[in-house]
Order: C-alpha cells, then sequence, then structure tokens
C-alpha cells in the first residue's frame, strides 16, 4: 500500500479483512547479536512497517548513544529495551514483538542467546509454533546452535528454519551453506527434529530474506518470509479429544451454572457427552455460550462457558473431556524440570506446582540425572542450580488430571513456586505417571493413632525446638522429656546429633542434605505421632519451608513450634561443642550462622529468648503451653 | 473517594451492534479470535487466583476493550471485581461524560479516587511540570487507591506494541509492597500459565492485552461495535499549538500566551489522558472506516502524543520502577 495515498472504501474493507482473517503464528528466534539476529529482526520489523517513524527516529539517536555498530543503526536498540540492559551491555529478559506477512500474524519471542539464558529460551519456546534459528556462515553450527535446537527439542517445538547468515561474508558459498545444512541436520535427527528448513541469508544486504538474491542462484528453496508463510499455524490440536480445564464456575443466579475455561484441545457440541475429570462424571452439554452468544460448536482455542444438563459436581482445575479417551489423573510422576531462580531447587523441599488450572503441593524425589544442555551428556547431581535442567519423580498432595508433556503442553507443562515468596522458581514437563502411584495404596489398621494415645492417656504432638547451634534446644528438650516422663506421659526425643549417627549418617550439611535431614526426620514425627507419642524434636532446622513442611505432615493442633532464640553471639560465646571455632577457622563448612543462613521463625507457637529465661523456666512455659492446649492434662 | 454505584441489574443478554464475524474460514482461529480467546483466559485466571483484584478504567479505547473482554469473560454474571478510575481532574471532558454514561449503562461498580493532598497543594501540569504532576496526581494518586482497598491485582490495558520498554513487559508483573517494578524479579511466563499470587503486601498488575497492537484494538472495536469516546474521531476544535502537537483547550484553566487566540482545527487524539498533555493530530477521520483508513497508512507510534514520556530518556521505565502503569 503506497503511503499516504488515499484509501478507497473497498480498498480499506479488503485490507481489514486481509489483517483480521490472517492466522496468528507464535515465533521463537535463537541465536545472539552476535549472529545478526538484531539486524534480522529488524529488518522483518521494519519491512512489515511495525517500526514507526518515531521509533526509528529514537533508534537513530540510540546507535549514537549507545550502540556497538560504530554509529550505523544498531536494531539490537529496538529490541534491548532495558535501560538497565543497555548500560551493562546485556539481555535480561525475552521481548516480545509482532510483524506480519501477506500469509500470517506473528508474535516472535526474542529470547537472549548466551548459557546463563537457557531460562529465557525455555520460555519464549514453551509457546512456539515454529522457530528460527541464526548462525554465522563463518562460524557454523556452534555449541550454542546445538543448545538452542536441543532447548527446542525439550519444549516440543517442531518446526525450525535454520536461517544461514552472513552469506556475503563467505562469498555465497554454495560449500559452505550445504556443509552447515549437513551438519545441522544430523544433529536434528538425534534430538528428534525432522521438519527443518535451512535458507541462506544476508539479512545485512537482505538476500533470501524477503526478496530472492542475485547472488545465490544456486539456491531454488523459499525466501525467510516465503519459508515462514509457508509453515501452517499448528491447529492439530483441533483432532484430538476434547480438553477443557475448567478455570471459574460462573454461578449468577440458581439457574445458571456455568464452567468457563478455555479449549485446549479438541471440539465440542452442544448435546455432547462429556465427562469431568477426575470424578469421571458424565453427562452432556446442554448449552455453549462464547463470549456473549450461544453458539452450537467451540473448537481448541476458544475461551468457553458450557452447561451441563445433570447438576455434577464440578470445581475449577477439573477439565472437561471427551468420555470416550478421558485424561488421567495421578500423584506421583518422572518430570523434567527447568530451574529458573538463584535459590537452588532442592529434593525434599515441598513447592506449589501449578498445571492447567490445578494447584497443589509437589515434593521433588531426589534427582536422576541433570542434562548438560550443551552435550547432552546425564551427570548426577543433588540439586538443580539457575538454569539447569535435571529429570527427578515429583509427589503430589493430591492427584492431578495430566497428560504427558509430548501429547499436551496444556496438560503436562506445569510451573513450580516458591511457597513463601510465590515467585515461579521452575517449570517442568511431565512425562508419565508412576505405576507405583497406583500399586501402593494405604493399609488400614483397626488400631488408629486415636486408640494408641487414648491408653496412654495423652494426646500427641510434636514440640519442634528450632534455632542455632549452641541456643540451648537439646537442653531445654531433655528438660522438657523429664518432666513429662515424670509426669507418666510417653515421650521421644529426636536429637539432631543422634539421628546423625544413624538414620541420615549419609547426610553432609549442604542445603540439600539439609533438607532431607529434615525431611526424614518430619516423616519420622508423623509416624511417632501416629504411635500415640509426644514427639520432642530439637534440631536446628534452619529452612521455614522444611519447618512448614513438618508442620502441615500432621493434623492441625499436633504443632507446637518453638524458637530457642539466642543472638548469633551468645551461641557463639556458649560454643559447648567447640564448632564456632572450627567454622570460623574454615574448618567446618556451610555452618548456620557463620556460613549457611538460618531463616527465623514467623509465627512460632512459642518464642523464648534464652538471654532472659532458663533453661528450667523455658521448660515451664512449655509445659504451661501443652497443657493449656490439652496435650496433658496433668 | 467517590463510589459510583448505580443499580446492578443481572446481563441477561449482551447488547453490541456486532460487525459481521463470517469472515472466519472454517478450520482455524483468525488472529483476532485468538486475541480474545486468549486475553479472556487471562482475565478469568487473574481473577481466580487474586484475593482482591480491580480492574483500572481510563476510558481509553484499550480501556474499552478491557471492559467489553470483561464482561464477555464472566457472562451472563457480572463483572466480580469493581473498576477504578484516578481522575487527575484535568481528563478531557468528553471522557468523564463518557465514563458516567458507560458505568450507568452497564451497571459497573465504578470507583473513582482523586489524590486530593495534591490537589490541595495544587499541583498541576503547568507550574509543576509533566514529571511531578504525573508522579503525584497519577502514580501517587493510585498507590493511595490500591492501598486504601487492599486491592491485590490490578487490570490494565497497556500492550507491548506501545513503548519499547513494554515489550519485555510481563503479562502478570509483580509489584513490591512500594508499588515498585524491579525487572530483576518479574517472574517468567510459560505455556498459558499465570502466576498471580504474591506474598503480603505485593501486588501485580496484569495486562491481558499485551500481545495486542493499536490496529488490532481499533479493529476489534470495529467488529464489535464497542462504544469510545467522540475524541478519537476529527472534528473542528478550539486548539492552540503546542510543541509539534495541537492541544485542545478544553476549559479556562488552561493558560494562553499573550495574545495566543485559539483556532479552530479538525483534529483528533490517538491517546487520551490528559487534556494540558495529550497532543492531537490533524486528521479528517471522523469516522472508524475513516480512522481505521489512516491507521492503515499512519506511520508514527501512538505514544508519541503523549508529552510526558518524552521529558528524558527511558521515561516510561523509570515510571514503571516508580509504580506508574
Amino acid at each position: 500500500m503506497a503511503e499516504g495515498a488515499p484509501l478507497s472504501t473497498a480498498d480499506l474493507e479488503r485490507a481489514l479483512r486481509a489483517h483480521a482473517e490472517k492466522p496468528l503464528v507464535r515465533l521463537v528466534f535463537c541465536g545472539s547479536v552476535d549472529d545478526g539476529k538484531s539486524t534480522l529482526i529488524g529488518r522483518l520489523l521494519h519491512e512489515s512497517k511495525m517500526l514507526p517513524d518515531d521509533q526509528f527516529v529514537a533508534l537513530e539517536a540510540d546507535s549514537a548513544a549507545f550502540g556497538t555498530r560504530g554509529g550505523e543503526l544498531d536494531f539490537a536498540l529496538v529490541t534491548d529495551g532495558l535501560a538497565a540492559e543497555r548500560e551493562q551491555g546485556i539481555t535480561i529478559d525475552v521481548a516480545y514483538r509482532r510483524f506480519s506477512t501477506a500469509a500470517a500474524t506473528f508474535i516472535l519471542a526474542d529470547a537472549p542467546g548466551h548459557e546463563q539464558y537457557t531460562r529465557n529460551m525455555v520460555t519464549g519456546a514453551s509457546t512456539a509454533d515454529l522457530a528460527v534459528v541464526l548462525v554465522d556462515a563463518r562460524k557454523g553450527v556452534l555449541t550454542q546452535t546445538r543448545r538452542h535446537t536441543y532447548l527446542l527439542s525439550l519444549l516440543g517445538v517442531r518446526r525450525i528454519m535454520l536461517a544461514v547468515n552472513k552469506m556475503d561474508l563467505v562469498a555465497y558459498s554454495k560449500e559452505r551453506f550445504d556443509r552447515i545444512e549437513r551438519e545441522y541436520r544430523e544433529f536434528c535427527a538425534r534430538v528428534d527434529l525432522a521438519d527443518v528448513a535451512c535458507v541462506p541469508i544476508s539479512a545485512v544486504y537482505g538476500d533470501n530474506v524477503v526478496a530472492r538474491s542475485a547472488a545465490m542462484p544456486w539456491y531454488d528453496g523459499p525466501t525467510v518470509v516465503a519459508s515462514l508463510d509457508a509453515m501452517p499455524a499448528a491447529d492439530a490440536s483441533r483432532e484430538q479429544p476434547l480438553r477443557l480445564p475448567v478455570q471459574r464456575i460462573i454461578r449468577p443466579n440458581q439457574d445458571f451454572r456455568g464452567l468457563a475455561g478455555l479449549i485446549v484441545a479438541g471440539a465440542v457440541r452442544v448435546g455432547d457427552a462429556v465427562a469431568v475429570a477426575p470424578s469421571l462424571r458424565q453427562s452432556r452439554v446442554a448449552g455453549l455460550l462464547v463470549g456473549g452468544g450461544a453458539v452450537e460448536a467451540a473448537v481448541a482455542g476458544q475461551s468457553v462457558t458450557l452447561t451441563l444438563a445433570d447438576d455434577i459436581d464440578v470445581a475449577r482445575g477439573d477439565v472437561i473431556a471427551d468420555p470416550s479417551a478421558p485424561p488421567p489423573a495421578a500423584d506421583q510422576f518422572q518430570a523434567t524440570v527447568i530451574w529458573m531462580h538463584d535459590r537452588p531447587l532442592l529434593p525434599g523441599r515441598s513447592y506449589l506446582l501449578k498445571l492447567g488450572a490445578q494447584s497443589v503441593t509437589a515434593t521433588v524425589a531426589p534427582l536422576k540425572y541433570k542434562v548438560n544442555v550443551n552435550t547432552l551428556e546425564q551427570t548426577a547431581a543433588r540439586q538443580l542450580e539457575l538454569n539447569e535442567i535435571g529429570v527427578c519423580d515429583l509427589e503430589l498432595n493430591r492427584p492431578v488430571v495430566f497428560e504427558p508433556y509430548s501429547v499436551s503442553r496444556d496438560l503436562g507443562g506445569f510451573i513450580l513456586l516458591d511457597r513463601l515468596t510465590n515467585d515461579t522458581v521452575g517449570a517442568g514437563l511431565l512425562h508419565f505417571a508412576l505405576r507405583r502411584s497406583q500399586n501402593v495404596a494405604w493399609q488400614r489398621f483397626d488400631v488408629d493413632k486415636r486408640a494408641r494415645a487414648a491408653i496412654k492417656g495423652q494426646k500427641p504432638c510434636v514440640v519442634w525446638f528450632t534455632g542455632l547451634s549452641g541456643a540451648g534446644k537439646s537442653t531445654i528438650a531433655n528438660l522438657v522429656e523429664t518432666r513429662l516422663h515424670a509426669l507418666g506421659c510417653h515421650t521421644y526425643v529426636l536429637d539432631g546429633d543422634n539421628v546423625r549417627h544413624g538414620l541420615n549418617k549419609d547426610l553432609g550439611f549442604t542445603e540439600a542434605d539439609r533438607v532431607e535431614n529434615i525431611r526424614r526426620v518430619a516423616e519420622l514425627s508423623r509416624l511417632l505421632v501416629d504411635a500415640g507419642l509426644i514427639v520432642l524434636v530439637a534440631f536446628i532446622s534452619p529452612f521455614r519451608a522444611e519447618r512448614r513442611m513438618a508442620r502441615e505432615l500432621v493434623e492441625s493442633g499436633e504443632f507446637v513450634e518453638v524458637f530457642v532464640d539466642a543472638p548469633l553471639s551468645v551461641a557463639e560465646a556458649r560454643d559447648p561443642k567447640g564448632l564456632y571455632r572450627k567454622a570460623r577457622a574454615g574448618a567446618l563448612k556451610n555452618f548456620t550462622g557463620i556460613d549457611s543462613p538460618y531463616e527465623r521463625p514467623e509465627q512460632a507457637e512459642l518464642h523464648i529468648d534464652t538471654t532472659q529465661v532458663t533453661p528450667t523456666a523455658a521448660a515451664e512455659v512449655i509445659l504451661e503451653r501443652l497443657r493449656a492446649a490439652g496435650v496433658i492434662d496433668k | 473517594m467517590n463510589r459510583v454505584r448505580v443499580s446492578r441489574p443481572l446481563m441477561t443478554h449482551f447488547h453490541t451492534e456486532a460487525a459481521d464475524r463470517s469472515y472466519a474460514p472454517p478450520g482455524r482461529s483468525t488472529s483476532l479470535e485468538r486475541l480474545e480467546a486468549e486475553s479472556i483466559h487471562i482475565i478469568r485466571e487473574v481473577a481466580a487466583e487474586a484475593r482482591r483484584p480491580v480492574m483500572l478504567y481510563s476510558m481509553g479505547k484499550d480501556s474499552s476493550v478491557l471492559l467489553h473482554l470483561a464482561r464477555k469473560a464472566f457472562f451472563p454474571a457480572n463483572i466480580p471485581f469493581p473498576l477504578l478510575h484516578v481522575d487527575t481532574t484535568w481528563k478531557f471532558r468528553e471522557m468523564i461524560r463518557f465514563r458516567d454514561d458507560i458505568a450507568a449503562r452497564y451497571g459497573l461498580d465504578l470507583l473513582v479516587h482523586t489524590n486530593h493532598a495534591g490537589l490541595q497543594q495544587g499541583i498541576n501540569p503547568f507550574e509543576h511540570g509533566p514529571t511531578v504532576y504525573t508522579d503525584v496526581m497519577k502514580t501517587q494518586a493510585l498507590k493511595q487507591a490500591l492501598d486504601a482497598h487492599g486491592f491485590d491485582a490490578a487490570f490494565g490495558g497497556a500492550r507491548r506494541d506501545e513503548e519499547k520498554s513494554r515489550a519485555k513487559e510481563r503479562v502478570v508483573s509483580v509489584r513490591s509492597a512500594q508499588h515498585r517494578w524491579d525487572p530483576r524479579r518479574q517472574r517468567p511466563e510459560l505455556w498459558r500459565l499465570y502466576n498471580a499470587r504474591t506474598a503480603p503486601g505485593e501486588t501485580v498488575r496484569a495486562f491481558p492485552l499485551s500481545s495486542w497492537t493499536e490496529l488490532d484494538v481499533w479493529l476489534y472495536i470495529h467488529l464489535e461495535g464497542i462504544p469510545v469516546v467522540p475524541l478519537y474521531f476529527a472534528q473542528p476544535r478550539p486548539v492552540v499549538r503546542r510543541g509539534s502537537g495541537w492541544i485542545l483547550v478544553d476549559d479556562e484553566r488552561l493558560p494562553l500566551a499573550p495574545g495566543e487566540v485559539p483556532q479552530t482545527r479538525s483534529v483528533r487524539f490517538r491517546t487520551l489522558g490528559c487534556y494540558p498533555l495529550t497532543a492531537g493530530i490533524d486528521s479528517d477521520a471522523d469516522t472508524l472506516p475513516a480512522l481505521l483508513a489512516e491507521m492503515l497508512t499512519i506511520r508514527t507510534s501512538e505514544r508519541q502524543g503523549r508529552l510526558i514520556d518524552h521529558d528524558r530518556p527511558s521515561a516510561m521505565e523509570e515510571k514503571k520502577r516508580d509504580g506508574y502503569f
């Protein structure tokens, strides 16, 4: 369309229809600035007139001020949008941009290329229908190229375009291009990618970007734009069985109960039989709304509100499904986890897991291995650091409706949240449910906790002492147990040092081992409470997350957290075991308070300030609390 | 704070003079249909996870689309959260009229908040400059209103194509208890999973229109028959020249230079904000089709008319860090 030319009504109507009818395609762009990525993106935006004049003028000014291209237009400045990034010359984040070709509208995710940005690559690839991988013709397929391609394969991006850039700098050599193409296709075959197009280009001069290149007559394939246009929007999900995760129950009055959500697979029609997973109760579709209007049918990709013919129980998180092929539910899985936070993933710690509209608590079992994203080698690992990828089992506190990630991104992709900060700390791909989750059932016994406690004339509970080494936890726990014993109560003390001589002698003092240490003790406490005992646990237990996990393993009212508080200087001055001295001398690593953190309790039932209260007085306070809670009545 | 509460009749039918949507070829969704479905998904998801959500309502075209989508998301029930307008007292008069009309027409639970302390100090865009004025009457006012009601999630109509620092904004953007935006604390967003959970004191801003462009917004308004403020359409209006744009003489508070006389020109506004800070452009586009025709040939970005974006490099990013929407 000529700039500024007046439009006739017919032209306008045609232009609007053309824009409105284009499919929406999500595209992830992989490569580094050095490969000419920004130049290619800038050119695509510019060609599709998505770079307005005033942003272009700003670009000229910015290129002079911050550019790394010696005053030439530096398209990286369009994509590297944050001042913080420009000052540091790095890209922190995925940028999303829109552009259009004649055939489609694209949402382009521009993910920074370097190794430390696996997190961003994965984020950009998670929604992508297709990917453009960029290489420099002079350098060929690099470690980085293989890393990106592996991640694309992992995240299920099945269509790839390899753009071999800077062909002008290798004299438009066909041999060079053929060699790169061959090497790249070999690697793609290793990671199970078959749908690959390779295009030789020069982004700076525009060869084979929009127009065919006269300099490369030997290439008879499509240009970048033609190749993007030829890739159909992935709408194969419509052919699959119906999946509608319910986001919300819409209930304006007694007569209307709508199940609202986005159809992630399949199609649905008024009158269809449907099943509600996980209950698998069945009904028929009585009505369908899209937006404000009633429709007869809806397909994958549409947000709908659906009513059922029967009044069956449905809640947020349930999945409306094809009754002949409903999705399974399970509470133990094997999964690949991509870690995205500075604080490492620790097996044994519990996280919040969000999958579809379902939120559950998940505990990560010890890692099976982690994957070196550069070599694809599998190595043993105790924990996952930022940008690392590992495979592990997950145990959930209740079953979720799922499908393998290879079948469904929507029912197989999940995020993990830190339970205290609610930050998104990791992402994962479900592979399969573990058989043992079906095979290991709870065995019910006739004598239960209540019966065991009743014979002892007490109410079982956990008294959990936490605090720095040398704060006085064991001393106070000992006094409390002596008093309880004298009163005829049945008790047991779990002491940090003692347990490490047996049950936990395989564990050290790294953060991961500390988490596992507490997980085992928490589980043991739960068993002892089930046995009807009053359990006194004296562990440093430095992390809030594990103390919370221990609390949640027993019933509410059965957990009394006692914060034995001594300032570090006081505990260090006491140093009953000489450990602080060793830690200060560097002979003891990961010592709480010195080079390993202690997270103070925020909501302990009792706070004992040991600089003010003697151990005997502290024991009295705890006994008083147990009487008040009805644990003991003596 | 005023609460404009109009009786809320149950929405049993949905009025739009929607254009014919039979243009959609069978078998695949058009880009607008997909954007609409995804925005509704986001609105429902954030509304489900937040304890106390609110929707920012500024009467602009993006707000109008957002409101339309929210009504669709919960139909036939009413929108399950209130709307909030931060009134600087310097909005175009036509915007205020439009706001009250829409609130009455749709039975909306609309909150209006003004920073009265700022008003009493006489903060205005002329003597204090756009930066101070925007901070006190918009950013601070917004924080006051969010804090006063304990809102933990606020929907806004921002789009990634508006300005380059927005291209990296999340759909769900976390703000500290002081409402500050820290680029390093933003959460990765994968698949269709949005995390609107917050720690105590924190809030999120949610942008369901993130992936839309200005052209999408107008096309959708056209196809759905969504009402918009008439200021978007060209009309002869009394204006004065300020920089490269035209400022509407909306009331007697606009200071005129000695001897300056407002002239009548056919102008329209691509974005709407406070009238002394929002420049109009010369245009004859007096209908929606004419406006769309102009959109298809226009070569500048819409925020160019916003004087507050240009007072410093990275102006938008700094304002966002401080809690501007």
